[in-house]
């Protein structure tokens, strides 16, 4: 589920990556990355609208395999 | 925040100021118990966080433990100037020969204490000041010199007073001073400080007030006198709703929404920061407007906890918008503060377009923050618009 | 020219790994401010957008003149940071940090009239002089802070950080620049009052009319009143005076610690009145300020 206001996708290979996973846990400032038992991603939901649209998670990642989704920008 | 008189000659005690023979009743028996343990004549005075319990009747004297008891019957209901008693205070009367006072406060432009006394004790200090200049001296004592004792010592000559008089003061006053200092007090205050018919000296009233920054560096005291740390003992008791309110601002560590007061009226209002709630709150009572609430958001506070202060708002009986308005913001961004009332009005039930009479936060962020608001309908300004204006607006679509 | 700080200042920010403190240092220097160092102690080495940071402050000035320092620590460092700011040498120190028990803070003054140093603050955003030099959080992002300050002649000062950038922007939509806003904090006890920035306005040839914002609490109105009675400064002075509704709610407090109404001197009414005696125009709304601003400086000329 979405946040209202804010969306955040990653690529399914970059969710699977333990080390990208740990990476973009520690970069967001609004805790919106966690990470399962297993090291894979885990996106909190709750937390979604709290992103700041800092973009270190799409510059943490791959090119393209991170975005940050503004809802309200979208019909 | 205020102590009790029964708290201040606590600390006092602890720290060896002369005091009478006294107990904390908190009923008809226990005044009648402390009366005859006490014997002879006692006092018994309303335990309330204001001053003027004497001509509110809150004071009397007792020569009997029933008497006592009857008083404590008679004290405790009355409201003085809006505060309601906690317990009465029985205390023995002592035969009094001269009154003094002593005050400690802080002098706000010279940025030090200042140690007030005078040798007119007993009645209220601003008069004698005004009538009996001469009769009140005004010393200053520096915050990174140790103290020393002749600070009380001038303060005391300063007013004529000399001789064993003077002697007996210092010490007692000093003490007073030293308590001031070390407990981070905004207030150390005993008036009056009797001297008995048998020369020795007692302080028969006193008063602390402990500025509430220093409480978290004072907690072991304030344990020790059971002072809970959700007593605020501000000018009234909070109500549930500012209760509530203080709980959303203490659920998150970032940013402020909070410091909720409650009014009347049906206009809530998701103002910020500490100045510009000041001046929006006037602007809409200056329009006609009838605000629900004070409150401040400022500091950037996260979605959720300014959500929480939105729904809060919208709880409260008889709120039928909110104005949503904030000077120029530097810290709090436009976009985090839109998008939280936005979902506040809607986990409320409300319809944000509806329900959100203006948005007024021009500043950090503010292109994405009125897309948002574009997207809900909901009616906002930039900077062109005034505070001033912005809460006209508010206030105009209240029926 | 301005007061306090123009486009030579050199400061030192204190605490700058903090995460407000490292928006701040960003923001200051994307206005073009001289950040030279920063202050975290243990973290020697790093950079903060490339200011070094060091481990105390002796470490920056025993290698440059430092003119002014920002102190951004927690509550209970506050006062060590800004003793170690003044044994330092450092002459003009922004405290940002709020809470700060009273005691402590005159003990922060009394050390800097000792020595000569000038404290602004605490529970303030800093100081700015248009167009040459930002100390502080004051203004936001340096965007914001040029949409809202545009250079000119009118001096600012405000108990409150946000409605210093709120009357700017104001001035700025009517023309009317600034030479220098101060933001002089909220608390009871503060570095610097009105009537203690007010002989550095006097004395600035650029400075044609002061602007202020005032609130309920403290006698710091009715002192620039007397100031510029006794001083018959050549500056106009504008205040605006929030918080009206508070006379009627003596004992409660409301937005900045300092801000309580507890005896009659301490009320708007009583304050308004002290202000204009001394001639000082009080603005009914914020965007009264410029036409009474004007009508004074045309009145001057
Ligand atoms: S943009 Fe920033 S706040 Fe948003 S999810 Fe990415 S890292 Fe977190």
């Amino acid at each position: 589920m979405a946040g209202m206001f804010i969306d955040v996708v990653v690529a399914p290979e970059v969710a699977k990556d333990k080390d990208l996973a740990a990476k973009l846990t520690e970069v967001c400032p609004v805790a919106i990355f966690a990470v399962n038992g297993n090291g894979t991603l885990k996106i909190a939901e709750e937390n979604l609208d709290e992103c700041v649209l800092c973009d270190l998670c799409i510059e943490a990642a791959p090119s393209g395999s991170v975005q940050v989704k503004k809802l309200y920008e979208t019909e | 925040m205020r102590f009790y008189e029964y708290e201040s000659k606590e600390l006092f005690a602890r720290h060896g100021l002369p005091l009478g023979q006294r107990a904390v009743a908190e009923s008809a028996d226990q005044a009648r118990q402390a009366a005859a343990d006490i014997g002879g004549s006692v006092v018994l005075k309303s335990q309330v966080l204001s001053g003027g319990r004497m001509k509110a009747g809150a004071v009397k004297f007792a020569d009997t433990p029933d008497e006592a008891a009857a008083h404590f019957d008679a004290i405790m209901p009355i409201v003085v100037n809006g505060q309601n008693a906690r317990s009465v205070l029985v205390e023995s009367k002592s035969p009094i020969a001269k009154e003094y006072y002593v005050g400690i406060t802080w002098d706000g432009r010279r940025k030090l204490p200042v140690l007030i006394f005078s040798d007119m004790g007993g009645i209220d200090i601003e008069e004698v000041a005004e009538t009996h200049p001469e009769h009140v001296s005004k010393t200053h004592i520096s915050t990174i010199l140790p103290f020393s004792p002749r600070v009380a010592k001038e303060a005391i000559g300063a007013v004529g007073v000399t001789g064993s008089e003077l002697n007996r003061l210092t010490p007692i006053i000093s003490t007073l001073v030293e308590i001031f200092l070390h407990y981070d007090l905004t207030l150390a205050e005993i008036n009056p400080l009797a001297q008995l018919e048998n020369g020795k000296f007692i302080v028969l009233d006193g008063h602390v007030d402990m500025e509430a920054e220093a409480r978290d560096k004072h907690k072991a005291l304030l344990d020790d006198l059971g002072i809970q740390p959700e007593e605020t003992r501000q000018a009234r008791p909070p109500t549930d709703f500012e209760i509530k309110g203080a709980q959303v601002d203490a659920s998150d560590h970032r940013g402020v929404a909070g410091n909720v007061v409650g009014f009347d009226g049906n206009l809530g209002l998701v103002i910020g920061a500490g100045g510009g709630s000041l001046t929006l709150f006037d602007a809409v009572r200056k329009h006609g407007g009838k605000p629900a609430n004070y409150c401040e958001i400022g500091g950037n506070p996260s979605v959720k906890k300014a959500k929480e202060l939105t729904k809060l708002i919208l709880s409260k009986p008889g709120v039928e918008k909110i104005a949503v308005m904030m000077n120029v913001v530097s810290n709090t961004r436009v976009d985090i503060v839109a998008r939280a009332v936005i979902k506040g009005c809607i986990e409320s039930g409300r319809d944000p377009a509806e329900t959100i009479a203006i948005f007024r936060i021009p500043g950090s962020w503010e292109d994405e923050g009125f897309k948002i608001l574009k997207k809900y309908n909901v009616e906002f300004c930039d900077r062109s618009v005034s505070m001033y204006e912005a809460a006209g607006r508010a206030v105009a679509k209240m029926s | 020219m301005s007061i306090l700080i123009d486009k030579d200042t050199t400061f030192i920010i204190q605490g700058i790994t903090g995460r407000e403190a490292v928006n701040m240092t960003r923001e200051c220097l994307n206005y073009g401010s001289k950040v030279v160092g920063g202050v975290t102690p243990g973290r020697a080495g790093r950079e903060i957008y490339g200011v070094p940071v060091f481990d105390c402050v002796r470490d920056i000035t025993k290698r440059m003149k430092v003119n002014g320092a920002v102190v951004s620590v927690p509550p209970k460092f506050t006062r060590d940071a800004v003793f170690e700011a003044i044994e330092n040498g450092i002459e003009t120190i922004v405290i940002v940090t709020e809470r700060i028990p009273r005691q402590e803070v005159a003990q922060m003054v009394e050390l800097a009239n000792l020595r000569g140093a000038r404290i602004i603050g605490p529970n303030c955003l800093g100081i700015i002089t248009p167009g040459q030099c930002k100390m502080g959080g004051v203004g936001g992002p340096a965007d914001d802070t040029r949409k809202a300050y545009s250079s000119g002649p009118v001096g600012i000062m405000s108990r409150s950080g946000g409605m210093t950038t709120e009357i700017a922007n104001t001035l700025t939509a009517a023309g009317l620049g600034q030479s220098t806003a101060v933001s002089i904090g909220g608390d009871a006890i503060i570095g610097s009052s009105y009537a203690e920035i007010m002989p550095l306005f006097e004395a600035d040839p650029e400075t044609k009319a002061i602007a202020i914002y005032s609130e309920p609490g403290g006698r710091m109105e009715a002192e620039l009143a007397e100031w510029v009675r006794e001083n018959n400064s050549r500056l106009p002075v504008v205040a605006f005076m929030a918080g009206r509704f508070m006379d009627e709610m003596p004992g409660m407090r409301f937005g900045h610690a300092g801000t309580i109404v507890e005896g009659k001197a301490d009320t708007t009414a009583e304050k308004i009145e002290r202000m204009r005696e001394a001639g000082i125009a009080v603005a009914e709304r914020i965007e009264d300020i410029p036409a009474l601003i004007k009508e004074r400086l045309a009145e001057a000329a």
